[in-house]
């Protein structure tokens, strides 16, 4: 076998082996090269998957070489190359994007032990999205949760161990509601293989303890997701944690949990039991609705930039939920290229956040009075994110936006109703993207405030880096909708 | 030049100018000569593609496509090309007025302020070029968002909160309304190119209505009420503003994507037939004489042109809505006439305010021989508004009566006429009141004082146009004639 | 006796609640940390009760002995797995407890967010 066989286990093994090697490294920025370079390394190693999946097809690899469904398998399909390409991108860019403000907040004390917990969450969400083994998962969303903890408790404000302890609780009753779901089903099934299991579903006459492993499995990832309303953890957990950390999770945590929900509605649970469509659509939409209604209202009202665009990202989420809630090809293409471009939106606007931070030393929205003037480079980026997130043509959000609405007309006129309440929440988005517009491009700045300049080079271009990718797969947008529509067929159970 | 590349030229040069602008910024008469030089070049090439789109000649540039067959598509057809040339003329006419005007008040952000405006003008020939839908809603979105520095230029509190509302209303009814009326309208059609004739053959005459009316609040630049609130917020901008823009290029935006969604996406034929225009008629009359109304109780000379901007906007949605071949031909012929009087009436109240720091419609008593130029060309642009011949607006409003009566609407007949005893009340009291009224005291006749000479040279263009229309009628005619056919 | 066969998942969801209700109940820091021990403890049973066949032995396959029934192995080493990872959480959370003490001198939420209120 040649290199390119195990490409599926290296994504994983790689980032993991190299974690207790960072801790090793003692020397000034020493752990951060070392973590960069193998972020970026797991990155090539995404693409060079991509690249196999788009010529073969979806991939199987036997961990050990013991064959599914004994062995563990990592499964790797369109989907999960897509899910791979954000998470190890995300974690390149934050990190390039995040050295000058983790050399601040970190410390080089505690750096090594910091960029091999990074280290560590990169791998687990790596193995999160491959891993074709329900308990093999479980393993993964823990180290993931686990070592992201770590992360966000580094954060240089107190009150990130308030954020950190909440989420722990959260985090922790999610995983096991989630290990309960997973004991149920290989109960009734004999199997832990996500494969084995949705066919052997089928043959379970009794299914009951199915449904309730059903409802425990959503629930445990729901509060993963930090769906609404089990979103609690989520926004002071990203307003606290370091800077860097919070571009990091908020383009992919949540994504990973939301990846592994979808995949086990639709490949486990919804060919097999009969009521399970209508369960999902009755349990998703509703609270899909709520969620960026209420998501996008508390954001217009909150005047911290970072928990703002966290409570913005509640409203995203819950997109991304209608989308596969409708249960639609269309609906879930738009719900899955919406994780991507959800990813480079967020991801734009904490760095832009992150840079004003940089220079003003605060998130509260009266600190960026005027700071235009000063730093333009860094709000044209914000203005162009913005524009992304409310879902103007010619960026990422009109694509993901597009979908969705096309998705919810689909269904008369309740769709209408639907579309309505979307459209309500991008209106709710320009009110708060355009708050922060105003104070940074019209409001003077304070007589006593420090004078300011342009974020570092380095900042700046990683910054400008994602926000045009904001604009560029938002005119050219096929990589994205390609993977997408080639993931929805597959869920969905269609030939691509 | 083949005339694709002339229509990526004009698209192109007021971003060239912007830049330009930008760049000259320090030095004030250099700046100036770059944004009139670009204006000049502009209208060239506008109106050298004239003849042969008139010919039948269609451009076409398709620039990207998006994905699922969405593009950035322009493409030139009669009526973008007479949206395009009127534009771009009077953004010549306009310039040599700001100049006057922006001096003369000694305004702060010169800079800023061109460039804005270039940038505006770049997107009303976005829209006016527009090959489909989506590029058109783009580039309407771009107008909304380049006029916000322009309408809050002053800076202060009360005209920030105006400009909040401006963009607030203007984003919020194109993003709730008219972006779902575009994907609804793929999703019915599977396009959203303009094509003669329409799109929607096979929709229900309820989703039409619906359709209809998500179009027609969704595009607030129309001015249809209840969305006209922006327009009156929008006089907080200096007169140059609310004249090209406010007057002609966003509120003629707005109706342009009625008219040409009317006549390309529904077709005339096709809304004929359902009857769903019916209430769009209502609506329209309803503005007409309710704007009107307003107008009349208005002191501020800037908000009562503006309430009558909003009642003459609804003519041209009331032609449309006819959805008859005269009715289409009128409103078109309108877009022209009403741009050409209403830019002068705000000229005018522009030099007003440059030489007489006058706001107030009761403050002009007597003030007509202080600066009998502006009132005079006030009185033949008011009188063209009204539509008395000789002058320009007397033909649109032929047409549009016509159109009525062709329909069967009267109805629409008696609002257009009772609206034009309206605008006899409030337009021509003002020059009544400037010649024949005693000044009130402190404003004795001191010799003549007008605004400066960039200003009334603009004035004397637009106003000469205003006649010249009239007598010139024949070539807007048959200009116009070219649409309802497609 | 119906309910009695099932005594071993009855534990286990009596457990479960007692976890759960103390996690979001109790104000305490560490009181919730003990809670989500417990309520992992639950799951934990959940698992050693599923492996069980009746008249099963341990799994331990010695020289040739075919007849005899096993217990399924498979519950008990992913359980020894997710022990592991209950105990990282709890250190994990303890640890953060510490943090929390040494910075607000409370391990009680009301006194923390008191505390915060200000700042």
């Amino acid at each position: 076998m040649s290199i390119e066989d195990h490409l599926p286990a290296l994504q994983i093994v790689v980032p993991l082996l190299l974690a207790p090697v960072v801790t090793l490294l003692r020397v000034r920025s020493l752990p951060w090269a070392a973590s960069t370079a193998t972020s970026a390394l797991t990155f090539v190693l995404a693409i060079a998957l991509a690249g196999q999946v788009a010529t073969d097809g979806a991939l199987s690899y036997a961990v050990g070489g013991w064959q599914p469904p004994y062995g563990i398998e990592l499964a790797i399909d369109q989907f999960s190359v897509l899910l791979l390409l954000i998470i190890s991108g995300a974690s390149t860019v934050a990190l390039v994007f995040g050295k000058a403000s983790l050399d601040r907040e970190i410390g080089e004390e505690r750096a090594p032990l910091f960029f091999a917990a990074w280290l560590l969450v990169l791998a687990a969400l790596c193995g999160m999205v491959t891993t074709g083994d329900a308990f093999n998962l479980f393993v993964f969303l823990e180290i993931s949760s686990l070592a992201s903890y770590v992360l966000i408790a580094a954060g240089p404000d107190r009150r990130a161990l308030m954020a950190t302890h909440r989420y722990i609780i959260l985090g922790t009753l999610g995983a096991t509601f989630y290990l309960i779901g997973v004991g149920l089903i290989y109960m009734m099934t004999g199997t832990l293989n996500l494969a084995d299991m949705a066919l052997r579903i089928g043959e379970v006459s009794e299914l009951r303890p199915v449904l309730v492993a059903a409802g425990f499995i959503t629930m445990g990832l729901a509060l993963k997701a930090a769906m609404f309303p089990v979103h609690a953890w989520m926004p002071n957990a990203y307003a606290f944690a370091p800077h860097a950390v919070s571009v990091f999770l908020a383009a992919c945590a949540t994504k990973a949990a939301l990846y592994v929900l979808i995949r086990f509605d639709f490949v486990v649970f919804l060919p097999h039991l009969a009521e399970h469509a209508a369960q999902v659509s009755a349990f998703f939409i509703p609270l899909a609705v709520v969620a960026f209604l209420v998501g996008s209202t508390v954001a217009v009202f909150e005047r911290n930039l970072k928990r703002m665009l966290g409570y913005s990202s509640v409203a995203q989420i819950g997109y991304i939920l209608l989308g596969v809630a409708l249960l639609t090809p269309l609906a879930l293409t738009g719900a899955i290229v919406h994780l991507f471009n959800h990813a480079l939106i967020k991801g734009a606007l904490f760095m832009a956040v992150v840079c004003i931070a940089h220079r003003t030393g605060s998130v509260q929205l009266p600190a960026i009075a005027g700071c235009a003037r000063a730093m333009p480079l860094t709000m044209a980026a914000f203005v162009v994110a913005g524009l992304s997130m409310i879902g103007v043509p010619l960026t990422v959000g009109f694509v993901s936006k597009w979908y969705l609405i096309q998705a919810c007309l689909e269904f008369g006129v309740p769709g209408y109703f639907l579309a309505a309440a979307l459209l309500l929440s991008s209106l709710l988005a320009v009110v708060y993207v355009w708050k922060v517009v105003e104070a940074a491009y019209f409001k003077p700045r304070p007589e006593e405030a420090p004078e300011l300049c342009e974020a570092p080079p380095m900042i700046l271009a990683s910054l400008w880096l994602v926000t045009l990718a904001n604009l560029w797969f938002g005119i050219d947008s096929s990589l994205p909708l390609g993977l997408a529509r080639a993931a929805s067929m597959t869920l969905l159970g269609e030939a691509p | 030049m083949n005339l694709e590349s002339l229509m990526l030229v004009a698209l192109l040069l007021p971003l060239v100018g912007a830049a330009g602008i930008s760049l000259a910024g320090s030095k004030p008469n250099l700046r100036e000569t770059v944004t009139l030089t670009t204006a000049g070049v502009l209208a060239f090439t506008v109106w050298s593609l004239v003849p042969p789109v008139l010919a039948g000649a269609r451009p076409r540039l398709e620039v990207t496509t998006l994905f699922d067959g969405l593009a950035i598509t322009f493409q030139v057809e009669p009526l973008g090309m007479l949206f395009a040339a009127l534009a771009s003329s009077l953004w010549i006419v306009n310039s040599i007025y700001s100049i006057g005007y922006m001096r003369g008040n000694g305004e702060k952000h010169q800079t800023r302020f061109y460039i804005a405006f270039a940038v505006a003008i770049f997107a009303a020939l976005g829209v006016a070029f527009a090959g489909n839908l989506l590029t058109l809603f783009i580039f309407y979105e771009i107008l909304t968002i380049s006029t916000y520095p322009l309408v809050s230029h002053k800076g202060d509190a009360a005209t920030v909160r105006s400009a909040r509302v401006y963009l607030g209303l203007l984003l919020a009814t194109s993003i709730g309304l008219l972006l779902p009326a575009v994907i609804w309208t793929y999703v019915q059609a599977g396009t959203l190119d303009f094509t003669p004739g329409g799109i929607l053959d096979g929709t229900g005459p309820l989703a039409l209505g619906v359709l209809l009316a998500c179009f027609a609040f969704g595009t607030a630049k129309a001015g249809l009420m209840p969305v006209h609130r922006w327009l009156p917020a929008a006089m907080v901008a200096p007169t140059p503003v609310s004249a090209l823009l406010h007057a002609v290029a966003v509120v003629k935006a707005g109706v342009f994507t009625i008219l040409k969604v009317v006549i390309y996406i529904f077709g005339v034929e096709t809304l004929a037939e359902s009857g769903a225009q019916q209430w769009l008629v209502w609506i329209a009359s309803g503005t007409i004489v309710l704007a009107s109304l307003i107008a009349m109780t208005k002191d501020n000379l800037k908000a009562r042109l503006a309430y009558s901007t909003v009642s003459q906007l609804s003519y041209i949605v009331l032609g449309a809505a006819l959805a008859t071949a005269s009715g289409v031909i009128g409103a078109t012929m309108h877009i022209v006439t009403h741009a050409a009087g209403k830019i002068t009436l705000f000229f005018c109240a522009g030099a007003i305010y440059t030489a007489l720091h006058k706001t107030l419609v009761s403050e002009l008593s007597g003030v007509g021989r202080t600066m009998p130029f502006t009132f005079a060309a006030f009185t033949i642009a008011a009188l063209s508004i009204i539509g008395l011949p000789p002058f320009a607006g007397a033909w649109s409003k032929w047409f549009l009566v016509l159109g009525a009566l062709e329909a069967g609407e009267l109805l629409a007949v008696a609002v257009l006429m009772l609206s034009s005893l309206l605008n006899i009340i409030y337009l021509l009291q003002i020059p009544l009141l400037a010649f024949f009224r005693e000044p009130a005291p402190g404003d004795e006749f001191r010799g003549v004082r007008e605004a400066p000479l960039p200003s009334l040279l603009a004035i004397g263009i637009t106003s000469l146009l205003c006649l010249v229309l009239f007598f010139a009628a024949e070539p807007l005619y048959q200009w116009a004639r070219l649409l309802p056919s497609g | 006796m119906a309910i009695l066969a099932y005594f071993n998942y009855w534990v286990f969801a009596v457990l479960l609640v007692i976890g759960l209700y103390a996690v979001i109940a109790k104000t305490n820091l560490v009181k919730q940390l003990i809670g989500l021990s417990i309520f992992q403890g639950a799951v934990f049973l959940l698992y050693i009760s599923m492996n069980k066949v009746e008249g099963g032995t341990a799994p331990i396959f010695l020289n040739g002995n075919t007849e005899r029934i096993f217990s399924n192995p498979l519950p008990q080493v992913l359980i020894l797995t997710a022990i592991v990872v209950g105990i990282a959480t709890t250190a994990l959370g303890l640890a953060v407890v510490v943090r929390i003490r040494e910075e607000y001198g409370s391990v009680e939420e009301d006194d923390i967010k008191a505390q915060d209120v200000g700042s």
